[in-house]
This record gives C-alpha cells, sequence and structure tokens, in this order.
C-alpha cells in the first residue's frame, strides 16, 4: 500500500541540538500508528515538521507517493493533513465555534458574506454534531475557550481537527489533560477517524493506550527512527527498550 | 462537577447558565464596556445634579459629543490595534503630518473649493495610509515590538510635519470645510463632525464584532500562533490593521483641520495617550483578545464629560487629569482581578495568568 503520508530523511538542528537526525516516518491509509520516544526525541519536532509548522533542513516528503512541499501549515491542511498540538493552538478568547472554524469560517451566502460577514447558525450546528460525535462534554458554544478546563479545551482542539482531516490525523498527546471518559472517547475516536480510511498519527507517553489502539508502532530516538511494531505482536518490555536505545531494529 | 463551580465563581455576579449559552446581548452586559457606561451615567448623574441647567443644556451635551469626535475616529482604529495585542503611540503626530499635507496641498491648489476641499481629504487619508502601512511592515514583518515602531514613527511624522512647515502652524482651509465639516450642523443641531465620527464608529463595530476580519483580530490577539497554523496570515492582518489606525489618524487629520482651521502642530502630543486611556478604560485589555468599540466610546466620553462637569463646577480642570489617571488604573486593575478569577476557575495546563503578567512585546518573542 503506498503511503498516505511518508518523510524520509528529515533533518532539522536547533543551534547545536540536532532535533532530527535523518528520520524517516510512514503511515497508510486507515491505519493508526503511535510515534512513541522518550522526552526529546524528536516526536514533536517531527509532527511539527509534517504538519507544516516547522521547516526542516533536508529530507522528502511524500504524500500518496507524489513528492511534496509542506512549508505552512495551510500546504498541510490542503494536503487533508490535520494537527491536534500539545500546546492545543486554540485561541483563549474566542468560544467553542470560533475555534472549530478559525481559518475556515463559513461565509454567507452572496454579497453579505463576500462583504465578510459569517454564517454563524450554520457553523454552530456542524460544531455541536461534530462534539457530539466525540461525546464531548462542552456545552456552552459561546463562552471563551480560556475559561474552560483543561479536558474540555483538549476535546475542542480534537474535535476540530478531526471534522477537518481528510487524509492524515496527527495528536499530539491527545489524553493527556483527560479523565477516563473522555479518554475513552478520544480512543473510541481515534478507531472511527481510522475507519474513514484516514491515517492517524499518535504519540503518546501512556503505553497501555498506544498498544491498545495503534496497528503499527514507531519508535523515535534522538532524532531518528529506531524500530517500528506490529502493536499486534510487541511488548511493554521490547518498546521501552527500544525507547531507551537497548534495542535497535533500523541500522544508523 | 468541579469545572462547573469553578466557572461560576469565576464569572462572579453573573452565573453562566451552561446549558444555554449566551446571547450576544447577553455577553454584552457581561461586559465591562457595560459596566464602565454604569460609571458614565453616575458622573452624569452627579454633573446635572450638581449643575443641572449649565450642564444638561444641549448646547454642552453638544459640546462634550463634538469634542469625543475626532479622538472617537482614531479610537475606533485603536480598538482594533490593541484587540490584537499591540498598540499606536504615532496616532496623534499621524494626525498632524496628515493635517499638515493637507492644508500644504489646498494651499497649493488655491485654498478654496469643494474640488480642493476633496483632494486634502484625500491627502489627509493617503498620507495616513502610507504611515500605517509603515508601521504595520515593520511590526509585521520585521518583528519590530508595536511600542518601538509607532514610538518612531511618532518622533517621525512629528519632526516631518515640522520640517515642512518650519514649525509654524499652517493657518486656514477651505471655507466649505470649515463651515460645513468643521461647524456645519444637520438640521442646525447635529454637528456633521459628529456624524462622520457616528458613521465611523459603526462601520467599526460592524467590522470588529461581526465580520471575519474582525474574528481574525481578536484571534491574533488571542494566540497568534494559533491564528498561524489555523491559516490566517497573520503579518498581512497586522499591515492590515496598522493601516487602518494610520488611515483614522489621516482622517482625523483632515477633520482637526477642518474643526480647528490650523494644523494644531504642538496639539497633539497627548492625543495618542488619551485615546489609549480611552480605550483600555472601556474595556479592552492592553494584552489582547479583548475589546469592544461600545467600550471605547465609553471609555472616551468618561475624560470628556469629568473635563466639562469640572469646568462648569468651577474645579480646577486639572483634577480631571487626576481622576482620568485614577480610571485607567482602576479599569486596568478589574481587569486583571477578571482575569485571575478565570484562570483559576479553569484547571488550566498552561495557566492563563502566565501569559497575562507579563508585557506583549515579550510575549510576541516568546512564541517564536
Amino acid at each position: 500500500m503506498t503511503p498516505a503520508l511518508e518523510a524520509r530523511g528529515l533533518r532539522r538542528e536547533f543551534g547545536h541540538v540536532r532535533a532530527l537526525d535523518g528520520a524517516d516516518f510512514d503511515v497508510d491509509p486507515g491505519e493508526v500508528v503511535a510515534l512513541i520516544g522518550d522526552n526529546g526525541a524528536g516526536k514533536s519536532t517531527l509532527v511539527k515538521a509534517l504538519s507544516g509548522s516547522l521547516a526542516v533542513d533536508s529530507g522528502e516528503l511524500l504524500s500518496d507517493g507524489k513528492p511534496v512541499t509542506i512549508d505552512t501549515p495551510t500546504a498541510a491542511r490542503a494536503l487533508g493533513i490535520e494537527t491536534v498540538y500539545q500546546d492545543l493552538a486554540l485561541a483563549p478568547h474566542l468560544d467553542p465555534v470560533q475555534n472549530m472554524y478559525l481559518g475556515r469560517e463559513v461565509m454567507k451566502a452572496g454579497l453579505m458574506g463576500r462583504l465578510g460577514f459569517m454564517d454563524h447558525a450554520e457553523m454552530k450546528e456542524h460544531t455541536r454534531t461534530a462534539f457530539t460525535d466525540l461525546g464531548a462534554t462542552v456545552r456552552d458554544f459561546a463562552a471563551p475557550v480560556g475559561s474552560m478546563s483543561g479536558g474540555q479545551r483538549q476535546q475542542i482542539a480534537v474535535a476540530r481537527a478531526a471534522a477537518w482531516a481528510s487524509r492524515v490525523i496527527f495528536l499530539d498527546e491527545p489524553t493527556a489533560a483527560l479523565g477516563v471518559v473522555q479518554t475513552r472517547n478520544v480512543l473510541d475516536l481515534i478507531r472511527r477517524v481510522r475507519d474513514r480510511g484516514i491515517a492517524v498519527v499518535f504519540i503518546s507517553h501512556s503505553m497501555p493506550h498506544v498498544i491498545e489502539v495503534a496497528d503499527r508502532i514507531q519508535v523515535l530516538r534522538l532524532g531518528r527512527r529506531v524500530a517500528t511494531y506490529d502493536a499486534k505482536k510487541t511488548s511493554m518490555e521490547e518498546l521501552v527498550g527500544a525507547m531507551t536505545g537497548a534495542i535497535s531494529q533500523e541500522a544508523a | 462537577m468541579t469545572t462547573v463551580t469553578g466557572r461560576q465563581q469565576a464569572a462572579g455576579p453573573a452565573p453562566a447558565d451552561e446549558e444555554r449559552p449566551k446571547t450576544p446581548l447577553q455577553r454584552l452586559l457581561g461586559a465591562q464596556a457595560v459596566q464602565i457606561l454604569g460609571v458614565l451615567l453616575i458622573l452624569v448623574i452627579l454633573f446635572s445634579i450638581a449643575e443641572p441647567d449649565a450642564f444638561l443644556s444641549v448646547n454642552n451635551i453638544r459640546n462634550i459629543v463634538v469634542n469625543v469626535s475626532i479622538l472617537a475616529i482614531i479610537g475606533v482604529a485603536m480598538t482594533f490595534v490593541i484587540v490584537t495585542g499591540g498598540i499606536d503611540l504615532s496616532v496623534g503626530s499621524v494626525l498632524v503630518f496628515s493635517g499638515v499635507v493637507a492644508a500644504k496641498t489646498m494651499e497649493k491648489l488655491g485654498g478654496e473649493g469643494v474640488g480642493v476641499a476633496v483632494i486634502g481629504a484625500l491627502v489627509a487619508c493617503g498620507a495616513g495610509i502610507l504611515w500605517g502601512l509603515f508601521n504595520g511592515v515593520l511590526i509585521a514583518k520585521a518583528k519590530v515590538p508595536p511600542l518601538i515602531v509607532t514610538l518612531g514613527a511618532l518622533g517621525m511624522a512629528l519632526g516631518g510635519a515640522q520640517i515642512i512647515t518650519g514649525g509654524i502652524d499652517v493657518r486656514g482651509a477651505p471655507t466649505v470645510l470649515t463651515d460645513n465639516i468643521g461647524f456645519g450642523r444637520l438640521f442646525g443641531q447635529i454637528p456633521y463632525l459628529s456624524l462622520i465620527a457616528l458613521v465611523v464608529v459603526v462601520l467599526g463595530a460592524v467590522l470588529l464584532h461581526r465580520t471575519r476580519f474582525g474574528r481574525y483580530t481578536y484571534a491574533v490577539g488571542s494566540n497568534d500562533e494559533a491564528a498561524r497554523r489555523a491559516g490566517v496570515r497573520v503579518d498581512r492582518h497586522l499591515i492590515l490593521i496598522y493601516t487602518l489606525a494610520g488611515f483614522c489618524a489621516g482622517l482625523a487629520g483632515i477633520l482637526n483641520l477642518a474643526f480647528f482651521a490650523s494644523t494644531t502642530i504642538a496639539g497633539q502630543s497627548n492625543t495618542a495617550l488619551n485615546v489609549i486611556a480611552g480605550v483600555v478604560i472601556g474595556g479592552t485589555s492592553l494584552f489582547g483578545g479583548i475589546g469592544t468599540i461600545a467600550g471605547t466610546v465609553v471609555g472616551l466620553f468618561i475624560p470628556a464629560v469629568l473635563q466639562n462637569g469640572f469646568v462648569i463646577m468651577g474645579v480646577q480642570p486639572f483634577w480631571q487629569q487626576v481622576v482620568v489617571g485614577a480610571f485607567l488604573i482602576a479599569a486596568v486593575y478589574v481587569d486583571q482581578v477578571r482575569r485571575a478569577s478565570a484562570a483559576r476557575g479553569a484547571s488550566s495546563r498552561r495557566p492563563l495568568s502566565s501569559r497575562f503578567s507579563r508585557p506583549a512585546g515579550a510575549r510576541r518573542k516568546e512564541t517564536q
């Protein structure tokens, strides 16, 4: 199968720090890939590079086998790639609907739309649907997101990405601030999104969640991919071994 | 649930009903702008009791409104600027510069007639737009903090105006301008100057509160990195906002010329600060993401009413500055308290208060 998104030999340095040191990565359509690694292994940098938030120094990106340049978030979105960032990237003073549609507002038909007026009813309705799909506990659609709990904010960010993704969705620690029920909802959502044929990339420190929901697990260490495992055939010990460098699968 | 109780505490006297989303009207009523409107009404009532005949006369009220009109035009644009988390100190100087350039142009063209006046107005607005572009490009593209860029532009525009005039005010403007725009009244009652300001205020309010442009203005001020990742062209938006500020300063420049029939070179050194004070008193947060045009208008009326009332009551007008200063500090204090309680109400992973305890310029750097 052609990977929905593939990266080859990505490099990126921050001063003397090599955040990505020839990192490879691939994810197929309709597959959940978990990206794991110790702190500083380059997981977030890799996600930023793949979602257009960060320029790489060198390396290739392929979408459906075709070389692509993803140098801006807009370019990533044009390819159907959506991301839930670790910092959620929400505007705290805007309400959930406004955040959901930030950068993609639905405009009114005709002249009013051309003058910059938005279709609030339409946006609110779709936001409600997206939240219901996720089982989100956000109820006040007019309150600023900044006044909500960390869990609610995370749900908003996840719901936004899930609603817009058509090819690939990146989730950087999507369950970090969530309670038991919401975590379950996010994991269910990941499966549902995958069943739509979308490639899901999931970063987490929670090994049980990773093993539960992922189809494949790719391990990053010191800025490169050191191992890929089938989630059904691996164990916690093996994963931790790869993360710490005790096991190495791919040659340097 | 803990989150719910936390939020209700944060909301204070107006507990939010979680199930029923608030209407725009309800949100407006909870805003600082409306509370400050209450303060304004109290001031008006106090002065009315103290000096009913003098304060409440049509002439006096018209006076106050006219005094606020030119500031309100700049205030509309300043609200946009401050909502983005920026500041524009240059508006007073840009006003003077635009007025000077327009006056000189009109002088060269013969100094009278409707055509000359229209050209003068266009020149003033154009000059303002150019200064706004200058500010916007340096802020958005060169990433120089807005405080510094506009402080530089403040000096440059004022210096430029003085170079052009040799430091001596250009006196006189086309009579059509002074008689109609400067002192003319619709139906003999409503000053055209104030009508123009009203149009700008209404257009500004619609633009900020009802359009996508306004939505992006809040988004940029709230979290510019999030806006960028969401595909908002943040740099372009900032340039447009500062250009808008320049345009409004230019428009104010030609109106100022019409009203005073002079370029008032030395008279605008406090204009930017007065406008910023009004905007902040009206509930717009210097840290971005929060603010309303209505609040700005109310915030500008408070100093004007105080000054007027004090003069009528025979209090030394210098007290006005003291009281306005106190209002300004109180307004920002209320804003801070509100933020602190909002941040406590949410069990935030990244406390909001950490962002607000730093100046906007520092935040800009941090997000890169």
